[in-house]
C-alpha cells in the first residue's frame, strides 16, 4: 500500500528552477527547497516529537490521567484522609458507607477507602518493581542469547523453556509459604517467574535486528560487534523492551492480586488489592457488601487497562517513522 | 464497436489522517475486446489505484467519488459489494505483482484455483479440480495433474506467477488486469510470462490491461498505451505512434531517461527533476509543470485537457513536443533553463593498474537439518571458481539472473562473507591475511552500496549521524572535521546540508540511495561495490543516480563493481561486463563486445530477453530467449552448468566443463564449447593474412 501514501514531507516545487552554474555535483541552495529538504523550522527534540505521537492516542492519555490520579490517591491520599490501618476496630465490623467511613469498613473494622490507598501502594510498588526487575534481567538475557547465537543461544533458551514449563502457581505457593510474604519477597517471586517472556521476546528481536542490513553496514565499515549492539541493535529494540515493561507492570499487579486472592499475598496488617478482594468475597453470599468487592476490583481493572493503553501508545511514540517534524 | 471496458472520468479518493489523497483524478480510458492496453508511469502516479478502482478493491479509506466504469455495457462502478463479487474473478481477472504473497501458503495450488471456479460457476468440486488442471496446462505448467496437489512454496517464482495467471483465467474473464506482473521476476522469466499473457489473450480473445513502470515491457505487448502522471492520463496513443512521436514532455522525458538510449554514446542521461506532486494538494495548472523543462507561465495557471490531432493520439499539454521537429529552439530552451541537464558525452575514464584481483573464488553454504545437531545434508554452491581483475577507475559490471551468485561475490569482496577457497588481492595484498587494526584500515578501501537503501540505514539515526559513523568507527578526524566531511559528501551527492537532521524515512527512494552512496564515500574508498543500486527506483530517478555515480567516478577516480540484473543499466555504466550463471563466470569482456557480439549462448539469451523500448524491435524478436528456470545450486548440473537450458547443448557439455577462452578480441573470454563467436586465435590469424 506504499503507493497510496503520499510523501507529505516533500511538498512539490512551485516554480521551475533556474539552474545557476555550480560546481558539478554540488547542490545549489535553492534546489534544496525544491527537493523538499529545506531546513525545517526549529528542530524539536526527540522527546517532544515522541510526546506528540503519544498524545494522538486518546485512550493512552486517559490511561495516563487515571494512573496519575491513582498514584496521587494511594501515596498522597493518606496524608489527607487519615485512617488507622494497623489496629483492628471490631466495633466498626462491616459498617456501611457513611460520612465517617466513605466506603464503609471491612470485617476487621479497617476503613475501606483508607485500606484501598494502602493496598494500592503495595500493588503499585510490587507491580512496578517486579516488572522492572523481570524486564531488565529478561532483556539482557535475551539480547545476550540472541546476539551470541549458536550453542550459547541454544543453552540459554533451553533454560527459558525449562522455566516456562514449570507449573508456576505451585512453585509460587511453595515459595510464598517458605518466605515470609512481605512486599520485597513478592517482588522477587513474581520477577523470577516473569522474566522468561521478555527474554524470549528480546531474543527474537535481536535475532532479526542482527541480520538487518544497517547492522551489516557497520561490518563493512570495519566496526566491531560492540558498536553493532550498543548503537544499532539496542536502540532499535528499546521500543519492544519499554512496551514489554508497561505490560509487565499490569501483569505483575494481576499476579499479585491473584496471589492475594488465594490468601498468599502480603501478611496482615499490610494488604494489597487482591487480598482485599478476597476478603470481600467471603461475605458475598451473606448480604449486600458491594463496597468490599467493587472498589478494589475496579481499581485493579482500571490500573491494568491504563498500563496496557500506555504501552500501546509508547510503542508508537518510539517509532521514529510516525514522528512528524 | 463499443468498448469492452469504458472508464469515464474516474475519480478515486483515499482518506488519510493528513487529508484526502486524490489518487485517481479524472481518468478516462477504454479497452476493446481482445486488445492490450498498457498503462505506464512512475510509482505513485495512480496506475495501481486505477486498476484497483476497476476491481473495486480499494484499500481502507479509499472510495470512488466520481465517474463511471462500464464493463460490456453494464455499469459496475455503482454495484454493491455482493454484486461486485460476481464480477471479480469471473468477468475481470487480476494478477498482482508478487506471486508469493498473492498465494495462500497453507492451501494447495489446485484447491486455490478450484475455489475460484466453485465460487462463480456452481459446479462440483471434481469439476472444479479438473478445470484447475485444464487452466494450469493452459499456462504451461508441466505435469499439471500431479502438481495441483503441491503447495505454493514448492513452485519457483515464475511458476507461481503462472499459477496466478491460471487462477485469474479459471473463469474465463473478459478482461485481465495485470499489475506489474513481471516486476519481481528475472528478465528470462519475464519474457516467458509476457509471452504467455500475450498468447492467452490471442487464444481466449480477452482484453488485457498491462500496468507497468517499464516502457520496454509495454513496447512489444500493448496495442495502445496510456501514460499516467499524478492521478491523470497525460497521453494516450497507439503504441507505435507513442514510441515514435511522444508528444507530452513527461512521456518524452521517460524515454530519454532510459539508459539503453545512451549506451553507445554514453551521454549523461536525462533525468526528471524532483518527484511526482503530493496528491493531497495537487498543484494548480498542469501537474507536470514543476518538473517540466518546457513549462511556461500558462502551464502553471491553466490545466490542459487531453486533446490531439486525432482521437487516437491525445495528450494534455499546451506545448507538445514532437520528434519530427526536435528543433534548435527546443534545445535552446533546455540549455537556457537547465544547464546540468544538457546531455554531454562523457568519456570513459582512463583505466589504470589492477586494483583488485580475485582468483578461483569459491563460496559454499552448508545446508543443515535439525535444530540442535545441525547435520550437514548438502552444499549450496553459490560461487564456484571465479577469477577476475578490476582496474583503477573502471567499472566492472556483473550481470546474471537472481540466484546466480553475483551478490555473494560482492559480499565476499567487502568482507561480509568469507570465501570458502580462493584469494582476493587488493592492491597486491591478500585480504584474508590481515586482522585486527590492519583489517579495519583495509576495510576503508572497499565500500558497499546496498540495494535496499531503506533497510541499510538505521531508522533511528539521523542522516548526519549515519554519515559520521564510518569516520567514528575508523577513528578518523575530529568531530569538526567529521562534520565538515559530512557536509562535503552531502553536497557531492546532491543533498542539502539540512538533510543532516532528517531520518531515513523522510527521504524519497532516490534521495536515500544518494545517502547510502554518500556513506560509502565517507572513508575515501578506492573501490565501491554497488549491489543493484538502482533496481528499486523509477526510471527517472534511476537516471539521476546513474548520472551521479558516473560524475563522482570521474571526480574522485573511483572504481566500481556494479552488480545488476539489468543489462542495459550495466552496459551504460560499465567498461567491462562479466556474465554469471549459477556461480560461474561464463563470459567477460568489454561492455560493447559482450553486448554486441556475445559469445556465450546465455549472454545472447539474456540480451534477447531484456525488453527494449522499441515496439518494432520487440515485435520482430524471435520467440527465443531462454527457456526453463535456473537449476538449484544444491545440485548444479555436471559439465557446463548452463547446458540444461542451452539450445546448443550436446553430449560433451554434460561431461566436460568448458574453460574461459578468448573469443573475438583477445580480452573477450567465454566458457562454452559451442561459442557464438570465432576463437580469438583464428580471428588473429585471418587478420594477419589480410594485408
Amino acid at each position: 500500500m506504499s503507493m497510496i501514501t503520499p510523501p507529505p514531507e516533500f511538498p512539490h516545487a512551485t516554480a521551475a528552477p533556474k539552474e545557476p552554474s555550480h560546481p558539478a555535483g554540488m547542490l545549489a541552495p535553492e534546489r534544496a527547497a525544491e527537493l523538499g529538504l529545506a531546513p525545517p523550522g526549529k528542530p524539536r527534540g526527540l522527546a517532544r516529537r515522541a510526546w506528540e505521537v503519544f498524545t494522538e492516542n486518546k485512550l493512552a492519555l486517559a490511561g495516563l490521567a487515571f494512573l496519575i490520579f491513582i498514584v496521587l490517591f494511594c501515596f498522597v491520599g493518606p496524608l489527607f484522609y487519615r485512617t488507622n490501618q494497623v489496629n483492628t476496630d471490631l466495633s466498626q465490623y462491616l459498617c456501611r458507607p457513611s460520612g465517617e467511613h466513605l466506603l464503609g469498613c471491612n470485617d476487621l473494622g479497617y476503613d475501606q477507602l483508607g485500606r484501598l490507598m494502602v493496598g494500592g501502594q503495595t500493588s503499585l510498588e510490587v507491580g512496578v518493581a517486579a516488572a522492572l526487575m523481570a524486564v531488565l534481567f529478561g532483556a539482557l538475557y535475551g539480547a545476550l542469547s540472541g546476539f551470541a547465537g549458536g550453542a550459547v543461544d541454544a543453552v540459554l533458551m533451553r533454560v527459558v523453556d525449562a522455566g516456562l514449563s514449570l507449573p508456576y502457581l505451585m512453585v509460587i505457593i511453595i515459595l510464598s509459604v517458605i518466605f515470609h510474604p512481605n512486599p520485597a519477597t513478592m517482588v522477587f517471586i513474581i520477577a523470577v517467574f516473569y522474566w522468561f517472556g521478555p527474554a524470549r521476546l528480546v531474543r527474537g528481536e535481536t535475532l532479526t535486528l542482527r541480520t538487518r542490513e544497517y547492522v551489516q553496514a557497520v561490518k563493512v565499515l570495519g566496526g566491531g560487534q560492540l558498536r553493532s549492539v550498543t548503537r544499532h541493535i539496542l536502540p532499535n529494540a528499546i521500543g519492544v523492551i519499554i512496551v514489554q515493561a508497561t505490560f509487565a507492570v499490569a501483569d505483575s499487579i494481576l499476579i499479585l492480586s491473584g496471589l492475594g486472592f488465594l490468601g498468599l499475598g502480603v501478611s496482615p496488617p499490610a494488604t494489597d488489592w487482591g487480598s482485599m478482594l478476597s476478603g470481600g468475597l467471603n461475605y458475598i453470599q451473606s448480604g449486600n457488601y458491594s463496597w468490599l468487592i467493587y472498589p478494589p476490583g475496579i481499581c485493579i481493572i482500571l490500573t491494568c487497562i491504563s498500563f496496557n493503553f500506555i504501552g500501546d501508545a509508547l510503542r508508537d511514540a518510539f517509532e521514529t517513522r510516525l514522528q512528524r517534524r | 464497436m463499443t468498448a469492452l471496458l469504458q472508464v469515464e472520468d474516474l475519480r478515486t479518493h483515499i482518506q488519510l489522517k493528513e487529508g484526502v489523497v486524490h489518487a485517481v483524478d479524472g481518468v478516462t480510458l477504454h479497452v476493446d475486446q481482445g486488445e492490450t492496453l498498457g498503462v505506464v508511469g512512475e510509482s505513485g502516479c495512480g496506475k495501481t489505484m486505477t486498476a484497483l478502482s476497476i476491481m473495486n478493491l480499494l484499500p481502507v479509506g479509499g472510495r470512488i467519488v466520481g465517474g463511471s466504469i462500464t464493463l460490456g455495457g453494464r455499469t459496475i462502478s455503482d454495484l454493491d459489494d455482493e454484486a461486485m463479487r460476481d464480477v471479480r474473478g469471473n468477468e475481470i481477472g487480476m494478477i498482482f505483482q508478487d506471486p508469493l504473497t498473492s498465494l495462500n501458503p497453507s492451501h494447495t495450488v489446485g484447491a486455490q484455483i478450484a475455489e475460484t471456479v466453485l465460487l462463480h460457476r456452481g459446479v462440483t468440486r471434481k469439476e472444479a479440480t479438473s478445470r484447475a488442471v485444464e487452466v494450469l496446462e493452459l499456462v504451461g505448467l508441466p505435469r499439471a495433474r500431479e502438481r495441483i496437489h503441491e503447495y505454493p512454496h514448492q513452485f519457483s517464482g515464475g511458476m507461481r506467477q503462472r499459477v496466478m495467471i491460471a487462477m485469474a483465467l479459471a473463469c474465463q474473464p473478459k478482461l485481465l488486469i495485470a499489475d506489474e506482473p513481471t516486476t519481481a521476476l528475472d528478465v528470462t522469466i519475464q519474457k516467458q510470462i509476457l509471452e504467455l499473457i500475450d498468447d492467452l489473450r490471442r487464444r481466449l480473445g480477452m482484453a488485457v490491461i498491462l500496468v507497468t513502470h517499464d516502457l520496454g515491457v509495454i513496447a512489444g505487448r500493448a496495442d495502445r498505451v496510456a501514460v499516467m502522471y499524478a492521478g491523470r492520463i497525460v497521453e494516450t496513443s497507439p503504441t507505435g505512434a507513442l514510441y515514435d512521436n511522444p508528444r507530452h514532455p513527461y512521456t518524452e522525458a521517460l524515454f530519454q531517461a532510459l539508459p539503453e538510449n545512451a549506451a553507445e554514446t554514453r551521454e549523461r542521461l536525462y533525468s526528471i527533476l524532483g518527484a511526482p506532486p503530493d496528491l493531497v494538494h495537487p498543484p494548480d495548472g498542469c501537474r507536470f509543470a514543476p518538473r517540466c523543462r518546457y513549462a511556461a507561465d500558462r502551464c502553471r495557471a491553466e490545466d490542459p485537457v487531453l486533446s490531439g490531432e486525432s482521437t487516437a493520439h491525445t495528450y494534455a499539454c499546451f506545448f507538445p513536443v514532437s520528434a519530427g521537429e526536435k528543433t534548435e529552439a527546443d534545445r535552446l530552451v533546455v540549455a537556457g533553463t537547465e544547464q546540468e541537464q544538457e546531455p554531454q558525452a562523457v568519456t570513459l575514464p582512463p583505466v589504470g593498474e589492477v586494483v583488485l584481483s580475485a582468483r578461483d573464488l569459491v563460496k559454499e553454504f552448508p545446508v543443515t537439518r535439525g535444530a540442535v545437531l545441525q547435520r550437514k545434508v548438502g552444499m549450496v554452491s553459490a560461487v564456484a571458481g571465479m577469477s577476475f581483475d578490476i582496474r583503477r577507475g573502471e567499472t566492472l559490471g556483473l550481470v546474471g539472473e537472481s540466484g546466480c551468485g553475483k551478490t555473494t561475490v560482492g559480499r565476499m569482496l567487502v568482507g561480509l562473507e568469507k570465501p570458502t577457497a580462493g584469494v582476493i588481492r587488493f592492491s597486491g595484498k591478500d585480504m584474508a591475511k590481515s586482522s585486527g587494526r590492519q583489517y579495519r584500515r583495509e576495510r576503508r578501501e572497499i565500500q558497499y552500496m546496498f540495494q535496499d537503501s531503506y533497510a541499510s540505514l538505521d531508522p533511528r539515526m539521523r542522516a548526519g549521524s549515519i554519515l559520521r559513523e564510518p569516520m567514528i568507527v575508523q577513528r578518523v578526524g575530529s568531530r569538526k572535521q567529521q562534520l565538515a566531511k559530512v557536509k562535503e559528501m552531502l553536497g557531492r551527492v546532491g543533498l542539502p546540508e539540512s538533510a543532516m537532521d532528517r531520518y531515513p524515512h523522510e527521504f524519497s527512494g532516490g534521495q536515500r540511495q544518494r545517502l547510502g552512496f554518500a556513506r560509502a564515500l565517507m572513508l575515501d574508498p578506492q573501490l565501491i561495490v554497488a549491489d543493484e543500486p538502482v533496481s528499486a527506483l523509477d526510471v527517472s530517478i534511476q537516471a539521476q543516480v546513474l548520472n551521479m555515480m558516473r560524475d563522482l567516478q570521474q571526480q574522485l577516480r573511483l572504481t566500481y563493481l556494479f552488480i545488476s540484473h539489468d543489462l542495459s543499466v550495466v552496459r551504460y555504466l560499465s567498461n567491462h561486463i562479466g556474465v554469471m550463471y549459477l556461480g560461474k563466470l561464463v563470459e567477460i569482456g568489454t561492455a560493447d563486445e559482450v553486448y554486441l557480439r556475445p559469445a556465450h549462448p546465455y549472454t545472447k539469451g539474456l540480451i534477447e530477453s531484456a525488453p527494449t523500448a522499441d515496439p518494432e524491435a520487440e515485435r520482430a524478436k524471435t520467440h527465443e530467449g531462454i527457456s526453463g528456470e535456473l537449476p538449484s545450486a544444491l545440485h548444479p548440473p555436471s559439465g557446463c552448468r548452463f547446458r540444461t537450458r542451452c539450445p546448443l547443448a550436446q553430449e560433451i557439455c554434460a561431461t566436460v566443463e568448458p574453460e574461459l577462452k578468448p573469443y573475438g578480441l583477445p580480452n573477450h573470454l567465454a566458457a562454452c564449447h559451442f561459442a557464438l563467436q570465432p576463437p580469438a586465435e583464428v580471428l588473429a590469424a585471418t587478420t594477419e593474412h589480410v594485408p
